[in-house]
């Protein structure tokens, strides 16, 4: 252990190194890397550490406290078994951009200040994107540029509300925030955005499905449980956060029933699940919050699982489509037993992970007599059953057999499917190493008689409505089919009329593109000023300079999202 | 595409699917009398009602199935929709 060396330094330049290595070498250079750099962590002290000034600010590089250590730890378990799981494509993008962007995500659980969270920020959403375009595909690509976009988007939005913030606080610590205030407001937006909130959550079912099978599962591991982090840092207690959770938990098992590719299925199921942490953020007790990063350490675990198993379904056998699986628990009968693991544990059966830490919110919630939040969290659990626990191992490995038979998943995904599998019940069964790392001092029994019977009826009533309409045919089939949800905003509704309306606009102008190109200039230049004109001498034109870059990222953004 | 893996298995049986449906049924009963054995430390006037998760758990699956149905007439596209 080195004292004051950030783990995300070593995560993000040992990264750099990995397409150095050859082949052989390289496996146990990146499966080395994150167990070296989670050693660092879990041998330092807590404390702020790596203090570096900057322009009469202190900017707080490395700041360990019980909060962001749980997240930083996770975040390396993640990081290790992501790259176990890719080492079979022998491709060195997705060990490179996984520990890069893991590292980020390190970086920005330990940023002390807002700079340099919105530094690691950014680089969550550069190293990522290269999971997606890894699939080496046209639409893949498109999906990849959308969620640039809409990441970097979040961004500048987090750049300017932290000038802005600085302008009204003189601070740039990143600690409670206020969202009486203009940049309150901003950097809460900016975590909304990664957060997946309603109406701002399309980028994660638009773009995780066209990733990588490997890309997936590390994609699905830090981006939202950062944003989780930092809204738990900044914004606990806050009543909004309830209703938007709340909403979070209930509207996209709706979109989860009818969806037929089964990694969108899980990318709805990962904003259900996202709902359950911004409610108990928004309550703010320490058993809420407690529950919370309880919630989001499980959480990455089962949804990685899940992941991992249908990425292996995806590698096998070409395709994720429920209507064209079927049947294969007779070639991977492995891959189905963790999917099945998987699956348990986000339902929250008793014995597995989502048991323990669901419960943590679910009592919060009832502790503050909250009913209407309350019911739509039991329907919300009942539903994640319902698409997520066995719509998921149905129609991928039961069901009609489709008649496709192929190898089961490779070596290197059932180690770390079966290591990830092991841990969610572990955690399952013994919650008391989880519950010892969580921010504050536990005082709760997930397993009384009555969590485990009001649960189980809940599940196994969930279950027999699907027994149910199957049987009675009710149940909607799986169709080759779009699902609309709000990217159809911008990829057909903007898409056909913004360029357009832009175009008639500018059908004087002997070069649309020399228009643009000078435009970003001038908007570069324009922000860059703002933020150094606010920074450096806290002029107060910055909150019209501010508006302005905000206005040319918005037409921008809908220049670029079209198509 | 060996013969291994075309083996018949126990899932195979449609007598087999059925055992499965019934011991689920047996299940779901057996946990709906449970609410007679235990004290519920309820919070919730509601939670107090005999049966209420079972009750709420299945009600509200079917609610949502149904309502996902009438949202397939509304929002289902064809695969290309985007290309």
């Amino acid at each position: 252990m080195i004292e004051g060396l950030n783990p995300a330094l070593i995560l993000i330049f040992g990264a750099l190194l990995v397409p150095l290595f050859p082949h052989p070498w390289r496996t146990a250079y990146v499966v080395f890397l994150p167990l070296l750099s989670m050693l660092q962590l879990v041998l330092h002290p807590l404390g702020t550490f790596a203090e570096v000034p900057l322009y009469g600010m202190v900017l707080e590089t490395f700041r360990v406290d019980n909060l962001s250590f749980i997240f930083g730890l996770i975040f390396h378990i993640a990081a290790v078994l992501g790259v176990i799981y890719a080492i079979h494509d022998d491709d060195p993008v997705h060990p490179t951009a996984g520990l890069m962007y893991a590292g980020a995500a390190v970086g920005a659980a330990f940023a002390g200040d807002l700079v340099t969270l919105f530094i690691y920020w950014e680089l969550t959403a550069i190293s990522s994107v290269f999971l997606i375009w890894a699939r080496r595909t046209e639409s893949a690509f498109k999906a990849g540029m959308r969620y640039l976009i809409i990441q970097i988007g979040s961004g500048v939005i987090l750049l300017a509300g932290l000038v802005l913030h600085f302008s009204e606080t003189g601070s740039i610590t990143f600690g409670e925030m206020s969202l009486d205030t203009i940049g309150g407001k901003l950097i809460f937006l900016a975590f909304g955005i990664k957060c997946a909130f309603p109406f701002l959550h399309n980028w994660l079912q638009d773009t995780y499905p066209e990733a990588t099978a490997s890309g997936t599962v590390l994609l699905s591991a830090f981006t939202t449980k950062l944003a989780v982090y930092a809204l738990a840092r900044g914004y606990a207690g806050n009543d909004i956060l309830i209703w938007i959770g709340a909403i979070m938990t209930a509207f996209p098992i709706f979109y989860a029933v009818i969806e037929n590719d089964l990694r969108r299925v899980l990318a709805y199921s990962l904003n259900n699940q996202l709902g359950f942490m911004v409610v108990a953020i928004g309550i703010g007790s320490p058993l809420a919050l407690n529950g919370a990063a309880a919630h989001a350490f499980c959480h990455i675990l089962y949804k990685a699982l899940l992941f991992m198993s249908m990425g292996a379904v995806l590698l096998r056998t070409g395709t994720c489509k429920g209507s064209e699986l079927g049947g294969l628990y007779k070639s991977m009968p492995f891959t189905t037993v963790c999917c099945i693991i998987g699956a348990a544990s986000i339902s929250a059966f008793p014995l597995f992970s989502g048991f323990v830490s669901k419960s943590m919110i679910v009592s919060a919630v009832a502790s503050e007599h909250l009913t209407l939040v309350w019911l739509m969290l039991i329907f919300a659990s009942a539903g994640v059953f319902h698409h997520s626990g066995i719509k998921i191992p149905y129609f991928a490995f039961f069901a009609h057999d489709s008649g496709i038979r192929c190898e089961e998943a490779p070596i290197s995904m059932r180690i770390a499917m079966g290591i990830t599998a092991a841990l969610c019940i572990g955690i399952g069964v013994f919650p008391g190493a989880l519950y010892a790392i969580l921010p504050y001092p536990v005082d709760y029994v997930p397993y009384t008689v009555a969590h485990v019977i009001t649960q189980l009826q809940l599940l196994m009533y969930s279950a027999l409505a699907f027994t149910v309409m199957m049987l009675w045919k009710i149940y909607p089939p799986e169709l080759r089919s779009t699902v609309l949800d709000t990217d159809w905003l911008y990829r057909r509704a903007l898409a056909r009329t913004v360029p357009r309306a832009l175009d008639a606009v500018f059908e004087r102008i002997h070069s649309l593109q020399a228009v643009a190109l000078y435009n970003t200039i001038i908007t570069v230049k324009r922000a860059g000023n703002a933020f150094a004109r606010s920074a450096l001498a806290r002029d107060n034109t910055s909150t019209s300079m501010v508006t302005w870059v905000l206005l040319a990222l918005a037409v921008s953004i809908a220049w670029g999202l079209r198509g | 595409m060996t013969q291994q893996q075309d083996k018949y298995t126990w899932f195979d049986k449609p007598a087999n699917v059925k055992k499965i449906i019934v011991a689920l049924c047996v299940v779901c009963a057996l946990l709906f009398i449970a609410d007679f054995f235990y004290h519920k430390h309820a919070h919730f006037g509601i939670e107090k009602v005999f049966g209420f998760y079972a009750i709420y758990g299945f009600v509200m699956c079917v609610l949502l199935v149904l309502a996902a149905k009438v949202m397939r007439v509304l929002l289902m596209r064809d695969e290309d929709y985007y290309d």
